[in-house]
């Protein structure tokens, strides 16, 4: 399938601009500038953005705690994320959210989420306001190995496939749930086998090779577009860091971290294709380089010179409270 | 002409008839809400219209798109129902009993109560969950409970007990309209509760509470079955000369503490009436706001007056002995003479 070149510089920015804030943030939680705790998206920028180069604002989203990466790909502007992650007033929640709850309605993205298998329930709500609307509007729902086995997503398979919801759910398979490999957890091999117990179509990927999810995301979203109802597509990918910043990593094999971030890197294959194919010229994406790099310096250092919310902010957001 | 009468149920079908009338965006969801789905000798017409018939009548003015039967998948459709209301619909969830809110709590306690505050005020959740609780129907441990303590602790939520058809009404129709997420607690045994209720719609503010019977002696603030028994209880003290205000707060959260403290200061003495557990329910949160607030009113210790630290038990005899009745709140009132 060929990509517009407009789309494929798109898809690069996004890729880029979702690793090097990764990276930014890695670098600036070490440095104790961002409370709590985040778990960082590296390595599976082909899964969000291949899913999202399908998408328009109007459609919806839900999201994981490991969700920087979703956001960016829906377009969430990444100075109001950065300052979120730094709990500043500025942040895109006013820094009431943190990293696992940033959220941006405009954008029609439901929020990261801080429960494992919590966001597969909200996305069949969104599913339902648009069918019930009459609108062409998409879900997709983003969830990870782990979330494949809780009762939720079982739930909502069902009920998006008796529905006939407009969902695409979107298994990232990064092989861990949170230190517990994918082979124990999981009673099959790949997680899309389980469509068929929901009737509905189910596609195990290489979630790092951005054309393989574009593909299989297109085909998935015109058919929910058309009514046809929901699609399982599991990708197949690797996160670069921990579960969360400051895991050891002792469960992984020796010599997996540096394969998936030089052979595998979903990055490195979409740049080899695509200048291999003279799709796009090296310069065109130095120049891409150069904006990402000054997009994140800039939202690092708006989120440093935001003010922290005034404590009365504690009292506002909530309809009731004392 | 004689004010109309409908019971506790025709109250509320009126009330989401008329809501969904006015607004397209109002769908009910839960399990048998219609009952029936797909039969096709149905023809769109109900099985059930509810567990308890609340919601009868409606699949056949709205049809099935705006009434939706679920599979008994509690987290999916409550979760449904949340995200739904974030996007733009105003659903009615109806979890049959209160009890089954342990399997979706994850969609209640984490997502649709946080929703608009993690979200920095972006997300709203227009959300009514209609539950069916309370004891005396010799349902047992999982299906006699009176939760609304529990969800009175948790910010995001609002929580309504309505006592009469009246209340029922106005207070449904504002859970409606609001942009909160409302839990609407219905007590088991109001089925036979009758009283007038106006037939246009019309809407009571939550956060006020009403004045079921004014006295001058003591005050008893009473939770939705409690109303009754407290009036009873009433009828009883004004025998031995004591006249009681029974208090009904309608909405726990959030909560009229005004009147509460304008009655106290009049009476001196309080009762508490709430069918809870004794320990972190809201008789003890409104004794803790009183002890606080007005405690040189008080001419005598605060009374509570609840079920006990034990699950609801099924043999009738137990449960009579289990559940708070007239006869323990006129005494509990008398104690403090």
């Amino acid at each position: 399938m060929d990509i517009p070149k407009d789309k494929l510089l798109w898809i690069y920015e996004r890729m880029q601009l979702i690793r090097v804030f990764e990276t930014r943030v890695s670098t600036e939680f070490g440095k104790g500038k961002i409370p709590g705790f985040v778990h960082l998206y590296a390595g599976e920028e082909a899964v969000a953005v291949g899913i999202c180069a399908n998408l328009t604002d109007a459609d919806y989203m839900t999201s994981t705690h490991r969700g920087h990466g979703h956001c960016v790909a829906k377009g969430v502007d990444v100075r109001g994320m950065m300052a979120e992650l730094f709990g500043k007033a500025t942040g895109i929640c006013k820094g009431k959210g943190g990293s696992m709850h940033i959220a941006d309605m405009d954008k029609g993205m439901l929020g990261a989420n801080g429960i494992v298998g919590g966001g597969p329930p909200l996305a069949c709500g969104s599913g339902l306001t648009a069918k019930t609307n009459g609108t062409d509007q998409v879900t997709i729902c983003f969830f990870g190995d782990g979330a494949s086995e809780q009762g939720t997503l079982h739930e909502s398979l069902n009920l998006a496939a008796i529905w006939k919801l407009p969902i695409i759910f979107v298994a990232e398979n990064n092989g861990y749930a949170e230190s517990t490999p994918a082979h124990y957890h999981c009673s099959v091999e790949n997680i899309a086998d389980r469509a068929a117990a929901y009737n509905m179509p189910g596609v195990t990927l290489d979630g790092n090779d951005l054309f393989a999810v574009y593909e299989a995301a297109h085909e998935a979203v015109a058919r929910a577009r058309a009514g046809q109802g929901p699609s399982l597509l599991e990708c197949k990918t690797y996160r670069h860091y921990g579960h969360f910043e400051g895991d050891a990593q002792t469960y992984k094999i020796a010599g997996e971290n540096e394969r998936y971030q030089n052979e595998l890197d979903p990055i490195k294959r979409f740049t080899d294709a695509v200048l291999s194919r003279g799709l796009v010229s090296e310069a065109e994406m130095a120049d891409i380089d150069g904006q990402v790099n000054a997009a994140i310096d800039e939202a690092v250092k708006f989120a440093e010179d935001s003010p922290f919310p005034e404590v009365q902010e504690t009292f506002t957001d909530v309809y009731v409270s004392y | 002409m004689a004010e109309r009468e409908l019971n506790f149920g025709e109250a509320l079908n009126e009330a989401m008839r008329q809501e969904m009338q006015r607004d397209p965006k109002v769908v009910i969801m839960g399990e048998d809400v219609a009952g029936g789905a797909d039969v096709d000798h149905l023809e769109g017409d109900e099985a059930w219209g509810g567990v308890l018939g609340v919601t009868k009548g409606l699949v056949k003015e709205f049809g099935r798109e705006r009434v939706i039967d679920t599979p008994i998948s509690e987290s999916g459709f409550i979760g449904a129902a949340v995200g739904a209301a974030a996007t733009g619909l105003r659903p009615i969830a109806e979890m049959m009993f209160v009890g089954f809110m342990g399997v979706c709590f994850d969609q209640l306690l984490n997502q649709g109560a946080k929703l608009r505050y993690m979200f920095g005020g972006k997300a709203k959740v227009p959300l009514v969950i209609r539950t069916i609780c309370g004891g005396g129907y010799r349902a047992a441990a999982q299906h006699s409970q009176v939760l609304h303590s529990l969800f009175t602790h948790i910010p995001g939520l609002k929580t309504v007990v309505p006592s009469t058809p009246y209340d029922a009404k106005g207070l449904l129709i504002s859970a409606i309209r609001d942009d909160d997420l409302v839990i609407f607690f219905e007590d088991i045994t109001f089925g036979g509760i009758k009283g007038a209720v106006p037939e246009e719609d019309y809407s009571i503010p939550f956060g006020k509470a009403d004045v079921k019977r004014a006295g001058e002696d003591v005050t008893i603030v009473a939770i939705g079955k409690m109303v009754h028994h407290s009036l009873a209880a009433a009828t009883e003290l004004e025998k031995q000369d004591k006249s009681a205000e029974v208090i009904d707060p309608r909405t726990l959260s959030p909560f009229d503490e005004d009147t509460v403290l304008a009655s106290v200061e009049k009476t001196g003495r309080l009762v508490i009436a709430d069918e809870s557990h004794p320990r972190c329910n809201v008789a003890t949160d409104i004794a803790a706001m009183v002890a606080d607030k007005g405690f040189d009113y008080l001419n005598a210790p605060i009374k509570m007056v609840s079920a006990p630290h034990t699950p609801v038990p099924f043999s009738p005899p137990l449960e009579d002995h289990y559940l708070p009745n007239p006869q323990k709140i006129s005494e509990a009132a008398l104690g403090l003479f």
